[in-house]
Parts: C-alpha cells; sequence; structure tokens
C-alpha cells in the first residue's frame, strides 16, 4: 500500500500533542494543569489507536503488516512503515507505557513542566518509530533521533549527576550508533537500497558479515546493554527522573534486542552463528557478574540498574540460542521486563517523591504504613525474580529452555543467574519493607494516593495476567519468530554441510 | 566560437553584480556618507536580482568567453549557495554595523565585489579565470576583515588574513605555472588531455601548490592556521560571511579543478584530499573542545566541516559531488543560524562572545535557546536533522567507492565533536542563567527562525533539495 496508514498515525499522534503543548504559556497553576493532561490524553489516545491498530493485526501471518510506504528523499531512501510478529508487540508495549510515565511525572516534575512534556512525546514518536521502520535509514533516523530528548530529560531534570550521566549516555551511544551506520552505508552500497524487506533477503558476502555483524553489534550490546558496555545504564538511571528511568528501561533497552532480531539475525545469519559463542559468553558474564553486584547496591535504582543487565542477558542468550524457544523467549523476556522494571522505578518513585532519597538504609518497615505498596511492590519483586504465576518466569523459562538445547553448559551457568536474582531482590525487600519501622522520618509515611493506585494497579494485573496466560504475546510472535528461525537453520545447515564437504 | 551576448547570457547573474557594484560605488560618491543604509538596501537588492536571474535564466550547459567560464547545474547549484551566503550576511550585518558606528557605503559594495569573485570562482573553467576570481574574492575579504579599523584585533585580522592569503595565492600561482608547463594549456579540459601520461614530478609538485592554495581558501588543514584568529577579531557579521560564501566558492572550484582538469592524476590527488580531510576533522574536533569564545570555536568547527565535506570529494564519483553539493547547502544553511544567533548575544547594548553567556538561555529565552540546541545537533550530525542528511549522503558515497575506513575515522571524530555541541546545549540548558539577553533585531530572529526550521523540518522533505544536488553532479563526466 502506498500513501499513509495507521502506523504512520500511531507513530505521528504524539506530535500533535507537542503542537498543542507549544501553545501554552506561562506556569501559572491552570496552564501547568493543562498541560499535564493534553500530554496524558495524547498518550491515551496514541493507545487508543494501537489497540485499533491490535484487533487488525493477525498473528497468523509472518511477514510485514499494515505495510505503507512513500516516496521520501531521493537516493533509494523511502518512508516505509509496517510490522510483524516481532515487532508489534513493542509497539503495543511502548504505547501502553507511555501514559503511566506522564502520571507518574504529574506531581514530580514542577519546573519546565512544558518542555518536560515535549520532551517525552518526541521521545514516544521516535521509539514508536524505530519499531515500525521498514526503511533502515529511516530506522537509525528514529534510533538515533531518541538521545536527543532523552539527553535533555536526563540532564534538565535529573539527579545531582545529572551532567555527567546525560554525557556518558548521550556519548556512549552515539559511537555505537555511528559504526551501525558505516555498516548501513555499506549494505546500502551493497544492495541499492535500504528497504529492510528486501535487505531481509539480500545474501551478503560471508567475509563482509563479520564485520557488519559487528558494526550492528557496536550499536546493540551499547543500548542493550551486555557487559562490558553497560556502565552507562547505572549512571543513567539513578540520575534520570522516575519517568525516564521507565522509558529507558521499559522502552529503550528494548530497542538493542529488537535490532538483534530485526537486523543481526536474519540479515547476517552465518556471522550470527559465528559469534554466538561470543555472545553467550558475555551475557552468562553480564548475568552472573552484574547480579553479584546488585547484592551489594546501596542505592534502588542502581540496583534495578544492574538487575535490568542481568536480565538483558537472558535475553541476548535466548536470542544466539537461535531456536523457536530462545528467540520467543527472549520476546516474551523483553516484554515482560519492560513492564516489571518500569514497575519497579515506578515503585521506586513512589518512596522518592515521598523520602527524596533513594538509600535503600532510609527505609525499613514500610509494610507497618504502607500496606498496599508492600504488596505491589512484592508482585513485582517476585516477577523479577521470575517466579512462576508471573510473567518474569515464562521469559526466562522458555530462553533458559533453548540456550539447553543450544548449549546445555551455558544454560546451567545462567541459572545461577535465577538464584542470584531471588537473593537480590528479596535482600532489596527485605530491608525496605520489613523490620522495624524505627526511623523517625518514616513514621508518618502516607500508603499509595489514588493516582499511585491508578498507576500500579494494571500492571500488578498484567504482570499476572502474563504469568498465567502467556498466549497473546507468543502467538503474536510464533510465525514470524518461526520464519526468522527456519531461515538462520537453514544457513546454519548449509555452512555445516559446506564444511563438511571441505574435509 | 560563441557571440558575446551568448556568453553573456549565461554569465547574467555575475553581469548584475558588476555593474550592480559599479552603480553603487556611484551612489556612494555622490551621496556620500549618509548613503550607506541605501546602499546596504539596493546591494541586497542586486544580490537577491543575482539570484532570480540564476533561477529563471538559461538552464542549459555552455563553455563560454572562449572556454574561460563555464556554466552549467552545478556552477548554478554553488551560486545559489553563494548568493543565499552574501545576503544573508548583509542582511545581518546592517543593525550590528550602526551599532558599532561602521556603517560605511564600502562594506555593502566590497561585499558584493568578493561575492562577484566568488561567482567567477565558481564557473572557472581555465587557470586564468580561476585566479581572476580568486584574487577578486580574496582583495575585497582582506578589506571587509579589517573594517572595523579602530578595532585593534580586527586589524590584526586583517593584516594576518592578508599577509597568509598572499602566501597561499603565491603557491596557487606557482602550481598553475607548473601545471601549464606541462600541459600547455590553461584550460581545464585542455589540460585533462595533456595530461593523461600519468604522474610526472613537475605535474604533481603543481597539483600539490595549487591544491595548498586552495586548502587555504576552504580553511582546512594544514593551512587553517589563519582562521581561529580572523574568526574571532573580524567584526561579527564578516565573521558571519567569512564562514558561509567565500567557503561555498573555494569548495566548488576546488571540486571542479580536480575532476575536471587532473583525472588523470585523480590517484595523486585522492590521497592529498583524503590527507586534507583527515587533518582537518581531527582538528576541528579536538581544538574546539577548549575554546571559551564562541566565534574561536566556530572556527574550528567549519574547520571541521571542510574536513567532512572533503569525505565526499575524496569518493571521486557522482555521488561524492552529490555529497558535497548537499552537505555545502546543509552546512551553510546552519552556520548562518547560528551566527544570527551569536549577533543576538547582546547584554545591555554591549556584544558579548563568551560560550559561558549562553548560560541558561533556556530560561531567559527558551526559543532562541531551542534554535541554538537544534543547530548545535545539526552540526553535530544527530537525526532527524539536516545534518545527518549532510553526513548520510558524503559518507555513503565514500563507502561506495571503497573508502570505508575513512568514512569509520569520519565518524569516530564525528563523535568527539559531538562532546563540544552538546557543551553548548549542556550549558544553555542545564546551567544557571547568566544576565538575558536584548531582544534582538527582527532580521536577526527571523534568519536564526528560517535556520532552524530548515535544519529542523529537511527529513519531512528532502527530495527537492538531494534532487537539486544529484544533478548538480551531472554537471561532470565520471
Amino acid at each position: 500500500m502506498t500513501g499513509f496508514g495507521i502506523l504512520s498515525a500511531i507513530t505521528f499522534l504524539p506530535l500533535v500533542g507537542v503542537v498543542i503543548l507549544m501553545f501554552h504559556r506561562g506556569d501559572d497553576a491552570a496552564t501547568v494543569r493543562s498541560i499535564r493532561h493534553v500530554a496524558l490524553w495524547t498518550t491515551l489516545a496514541t493507545f487508543l489507536v494501537t489497540l485499533l491498530a491490535w484487533s487488525r493485526f493477525d498473528p497468523a501471518l509472518a511477514g510485514f503488516q499494515m505495510v505503507e510506504s512513500q516516496a521520501w528523499a531521493g537516493g533509494g531512501l523511502v518512508y516505509k512503515m509496517g510490522v510483524d510478529g516481532m515487532s508489534f508487540p513493542f509497539v503495543v508495549l511502548t504505547a501502553f507505557l507511555m501514559p503511566f510515565c506522564i502520571l507518574a511525572s504529574w506531581e514530580a516534575i514542577n519546573v519546565r513542566v512544558k518542555e518536560y512534556m515535549i520532551a517525552f512525546l518526541v521521545l514516544e514518536t521516535l521509539m514508536l518509530g524505530v519499531f515500525c521502520a521498514l526503511d533502515l535509514v529511516l530506522f537509525y533516523l528514529f534510533f538515533e533521533g531518541g538521545l536527543i530528548p532523552m539527553f535533555l530529560i536526563i540532564g534538565v531534570w535529573g539527579g545531582k549527576r545529572r551532567i555527567y550521566a546525560a554525557f556518558k549516555f548521550f556519548l556512549y551511544t552515539l559511537v555505537g550508533s555511528l559504526l551501525m551506520l558505516i555498516a548501513i552505508m555499506w549494505m546500502a552500497s551493497f544492495a541499492h537500497t535500504t528497504d529492510i524487506t528486501v535487505l531481509l533477503k539480500t545474501q551478503f558476502p560471508a567475509d563482509a558479515q563479520k564485520y557488519l555483524w559487528l558494526a550492528f553489534f557496536a550499536s546493540f550490546a551499547v543500548k542493550m546493554p551486555m557487559w562490558p558496555v553497560h556502565t552507562w545504564l547505572p549512571d543513567a538511571h539513578v540520575e534520570a527522573p522516575t519517568a525516564g528511568s521507565v522509558i529507558l528501561a521499559g522502552i529503550l533497552l528494548k530497542m538493542g534486542g529488537y535490532g538483534f532480531i530485526r537486523f543481526s539475525l536474519p540479515m547476517f545469519p552465518d556471522a550470527s552463528h559465528y559469534f554466538a559463542p561470543l555472545v553467550f559468553a558475555m551475557s552468562v558474564i553480564a548475568i552472573i557478574y552484574t547480579s553479584l553486584v546488585a547484592l551489594v547496591q546501596e542505592d534502588m535504582k542502581k540496583l534495578i540498574a544492574y538487575s535490568s543487565v542481568a536480565h538483558m542477558g537472558f535475553v541476548t542468550m535466548g536470542l544466539f540460542a537461535m531456536n523457536q524457544q530462545g528467540v520467543q523467549g527472549a520476546v516474551y523476556q523483553m516484554v515482560s521486563h519492560g513492564l516489571v522494571s518500569g514497575a519497579l522505578f515506578l515503585c521506586v518513585g513512589v518512596v522518592y517523591d515521598r523520602m527524596h532519597t533513594r538509600e535503600i538504609a532510609a527505609y525499613g518497615g514500610l509494610v507497618r504504613n504502607m500496606p498496599l505498596y508492600a504488596v505491589a511492590f512484592m508482585v513485582f519483586t517476585m516477577a523479577n525474580v521470575g517466579l512462576p504465576g508471573t510473567s518474569g518466569f515464562v521469559g526466562e523459562f522458555l530462553t533458559l529452555l533453548g540456550t539447553f538445547a543450544a548449549n546445555s553448559k551455558v544454560a546451567f551457568f545462567a541459572t545461577f543467574g535465577v538464584i542470584l536474582s531471588a537473593a537480590y531482590a528479596l535482600y532489596l525487600y527485605r530491608r525496605a519493607i520489613f523490620g522495624v519501622l524505627d526511623k523517625p522520618e518514616l513514621a508518618n509515611i502516607k500508603d499509595l494516593s489514588g493516582r499511585e493506585i491508578a498507576l500500579l494497579g494494571p500492571l500488578v494485573v498484567l504482570v499476572i495476567y502474563y504469568g498465567v496466560h502467556p498466549g497473546p504475546i507468543l502467538d503474536a510472535s510464533a510465525a514470524s519468530v518461526a520464519e526468522l528461525v527456519k531461515s538462520t537453520q537453514s544457513v546454519a545447515a548449509a555452512v555445516k554441510s559446506a564444511a563438511l564437504a571441505g574435509h | 566560437m560563441h557571440p558575446l551576448s551568448f556568453s553573456i547570457a549565461h554569465a547574467l547573474p555575475e553581469t548584475v553584480l558588476a555593474i550592480g557594484a559599479l552603480a553603487l560605488v556611484l551612489v556612494g560618491a555622490i551621496r556620500g556618507e549618509k548613503s550607506a543604509g541605501l546602499v546596504a538596501e539596493l546591494a541586497i537588492g542586486v544580490l537577491a536580482l543575482a539570484l532570480v536571474v540564476i533561477f529563471v535564466g538559461a538552464k542549459s550547459s555552455a563553455d563560454v568567453f572562449e572556454g574561460a567560464f563555464v556554466d552549467d547545474q552545478f556552477a548554478r547549484f554553488m551560486k545559489v549557495l553563494v548568493l543565499i551566503g552574501s545576503l544573508v550576511s548583509l542582511v545581518l550585518s546592517r543593525d550590528f554595523l550602526q551599532r558599532e558606528g561602521i556603517d560605511l557605503f564600502e562594506f555593502p559594495i566590497l561585499i558584493l565585489l568578493s561575492t562577484l569573485g566568488m561567482l567567477l570562482l565558481t564557473s572557472a573553467n581555465s587557470l586564468i579565470s580561476l585566479y581572476l576570481g580568486l584574487e577578486l574574492m580574496s582583495l575585497a575579504l582582506y578589506v571587509v576583515a579589517a573594517f572595523h579599523r579602530d578595532n585593534l584585533k580586527a586589524s590584526e585580522a586583517g593584516l594576518k588574513y592578508f599577509v597568509l592569503g598572499a602566501l597561499s595565492s603565491g603557491m596557487l600561482l606557482y602550481g598553475a605555472s607548473l601545471i601549464y608547463g606541462y600541459a600547455g594549456t590553461v584550460q581545464f579540459d585542455g589540460i585533462a588531455k595533456a595530461l593523461t601520461a600519468g604522474p610526472q614530478i613537475g605535474v604533481v609538485f603543481g597539483l600539490v601548490f595549487l591544491l595548498a592554495g586552495l586548502a587555504f581558501k576552504m580553511s582546512t588543514v594544514p593551512f587553517h592556521m589563519w582562521t581561529p584568529d580572523v574568526y574571532e577579531g573580524a567584526p561579527t557579521p564578516v565573521t558571519a560571511f567569512f564562514a558561509s560564501a567565500p567557503k561555498m566558492a573555494a569548495v566548488a572550484i576546488t571540486l571542479r579543478v580536480v575532476t575536471d582538469a587532473l583525472p588523470g592524476l585523480a590517484h595523486e590527488w585522492r590521497q592529498i584530499v583524503m590527507f586534507i580531510s583527515i587533518a582537518s576533522m581531527a582538528l576541528g574536533s579536538f581544538a574546539a573542545i577548549g575554546q571559551t569564545s564562541i566565534k574561536r570555536l566556530m572556527a574550528y568547527s567549519s574547520i571541521g566541516h571542510m574536513g567532512f565535506a572533503l569525505v565526499g570529494l575524496a569518493a571521486n564519483t557522482a555521488a561524492g559531488v552529490q555529497g558535497v553539493a548537499l552537505y555545502m547547502a546543509i552546512y551553510l544553511v546552519t552556520t548562518l543560524g547560528v551566527f544570527a544567533v551569536i549577533l543576538a548575544m547582546r547584554v545591555q547594548g554591549k556584544a558579548v562572545e563568551t560560550i559561558s553567556d549562553l548560560s541558561g538561555l533556556a530560561r531567559t529565552n527558551g526559543w532562541m535557546a531551542f534554535f541554538m540546541a537544534m543547530l548545535m545537533f545539526s552540526l553535530s550530525g544527530i537525526p532527524p536533522l539536516a545534518g545527518f542528511f549532510a553526513k548520510y549522503y558524503a559518507f555513503l558515497a565514500a563507502v561506495q567507492a571503497g573508502l570505508t575506513p575513512l568514512a569509520v575515522i569520519g565518524v569516530l571524530l564525528s563523535t568527539v565533536a559531538a562532546f563540544y555541541y552538546l557543551r553548548i546545549v549542556k550549558i544553555m540548558y542545564f546551567d544557571d542563567p547568566a544576565p538575558a539577553f536584548d531582544v534582538a533585531p527582527l532580521s536577526v530572529r527571523v534568519v536564526m527562525a528560517v535556520s532552524t526550521a530548515l535544519v529542523f523540518l529537511f527529513w519531512v522533505y528532502p527530495a527537492p533539495f538531494v534532487t537539486a544536488a544529484a544533478n548538480a553532479a551531472k554537471a561532470f563526466a565520471f
């Protein structure tokens, strides 16, 4: 289909809100209230249109759906959008999490509210664009463009070391992405097109694949983030405002994983097989090492940030197992982690708004005054651990299953991560929620407000719902993943037979 | 042989500028010192007329004036850029010159003459017309650099520029005469035909000297030393002019000389261009980090950007020419916007030029901070801003031509450059406010808004610009 369709509508709807916000002037209470409402309703409207798209989405199809294309710049660049089973869950996740981010900033953000909301809405457009783009340069445009609003969000509304964190975030991701850009140019000059659907069918020479794979890896590994290039994440998380952390953990990290599924695996299958042991090694180190690091953190957000790195280790491991369980598990793990880590950051935000500290030692015995909060926090902690019955379990189990089939030693070591994650998560929960409430500042701490219940309630329900009924997400991605696995495995077989024939 | 009228029809913009400049000298001489405002307005009119003439005039390509002058798509594209640069610089200069008390009628006339030189340079098709255009451009530039003659720094800038410029002209002339000695002709196409025998040592010497002279005009490493001092010392609108129009002409003629006259020496000149490119990108990126004056910073930034543009030239393909043309167009628009912002940096009537004066601008003047931030992100090549497309097309050409290592070096250095552009954004958005700026004149505000709008919305409809650059590249036979 040529012209514009529903995906463009979803992607650019937040910009309509930006235009409306531009006409708000002044910072009296009424204007600020109106600004917050415009932002909230824009994100809700975007989510509704996304649901409409979901109703049109056919999970049985393996190829791209709702495709739209339009002439754009010369030189083979086209404006092409479309989704398949591996990208659509992320579109829904993004549109779903955004209203929560706006709500989480409702009272926490008091200065330059208009600019804040504009930055978030622009960021939403860019994130949705990443998952919808079917042109490599268009993808890069959205992928990299997200740096600008995120840089400003961390730098303007962040904590004490915000400037350091903002620079580190920006420059780290920029270096990785620019190497990918060179690879994109190489692919464009090789295939004479930047259309992803065509590139997916292009056979790149095996030697070149290794370099291309490494260039893409530089970008996605930083974004993911994988050990040892994860060090920007704890800094960025700690300094970002609550909603910024939610977006970082919930969506931005998923772009790395999405990139692996969309580009690295299907476009460079030979190189993916070649480098799979490297990815396994890095994943296992990430899972064990960052879990141990998380165990000794004194700062709640830092702890969750390190646990994110560990969970992303499961994702990369599952992806490079390159079988149905592994890849589907990785997709599931990413969606689940988007919900769970987002929710955990929201939980930290709840107590941070009250006490203005993230030190675990400053809390203790919260369950006495905040029973509702303790329940919500517990559900998310359990989901983070991967307890059966929560969404976290499904993803971890499937990735481990897939990895076991591909390489049982890797799976053996990765399982320690599950144990360690229970250790640090429960240790955090014990120190913050249980114990004696002996700190005088905490004596009058209030339980969740109506807004906060509205914020955490739906997430609690979803985390449990997807824990016992993972069907919707697994079905949505099944066909596309099967196609992907088939194509990578046929290459693996070809490589193997060629190697045998050579001997 | 073409009749004279045919030749003039193809050189109509130049004719308009030449007659306009002479007429304005008369106006200025008759009406005296009071005529500065009138002459400036008329000069703007003359430049606008020249632009119109390009758009409605002859669309065909032709070598006229006995082959000394070429009128083709590429020349017209670059001429439009030159004229826009001059026109906008002149518009920006009005208020500044009045405030500084140097509003003399000679200024717009010098700009016109210099622009005439640039147009000739852009269309030069022989070594003689190259040199004539270059000198006409440069002589006027030396004078405007020192236009604030009671200001020590401006005089120093003018003198430095003149001494070094004269030296570089000498080198260029020496190189040109060597090439003439081996080729026996000054016509570019004739040189191309004569020098097919491969590199002879004398020709290579000539090539090196010629390119050294041109590198000076483009302000690329290792002939960049004058740039920071001249940028800092010259009056700000003059700096805006230096950073925009002459660069367009210098890059245009460099591209034309090497592709039209020296295709037989492609292996040699590509090495030189690659060296200049890498050295300029590196110096522009690293040296700008420590700067405190925004004008000096922009000087290093412009050195770096010339390096990025030359990445496209090094490719030696039509795609490379397209990349260079597009890069220059986007660089021009962005630079003019940045200088409009610098001209708006005035506290209680006094111009300020350090980067820290921008502190907290987001809170004292949100729109200006937004414009500047977008221009900075564009200069660092972050999508979706125009600067990204500029780098994309230039580097794409290099990758297609098998110069992937050059592109990799380029992007890595552009990350270094991103650091100092980000620093400006950080100072404007994250730091505590410095004293607020005065309300800028309307012309300055319009220039920064239009420039930002073009840079910011480029991605929505890039096709016309990309296509125009691609058509410009068709002027060369590869």
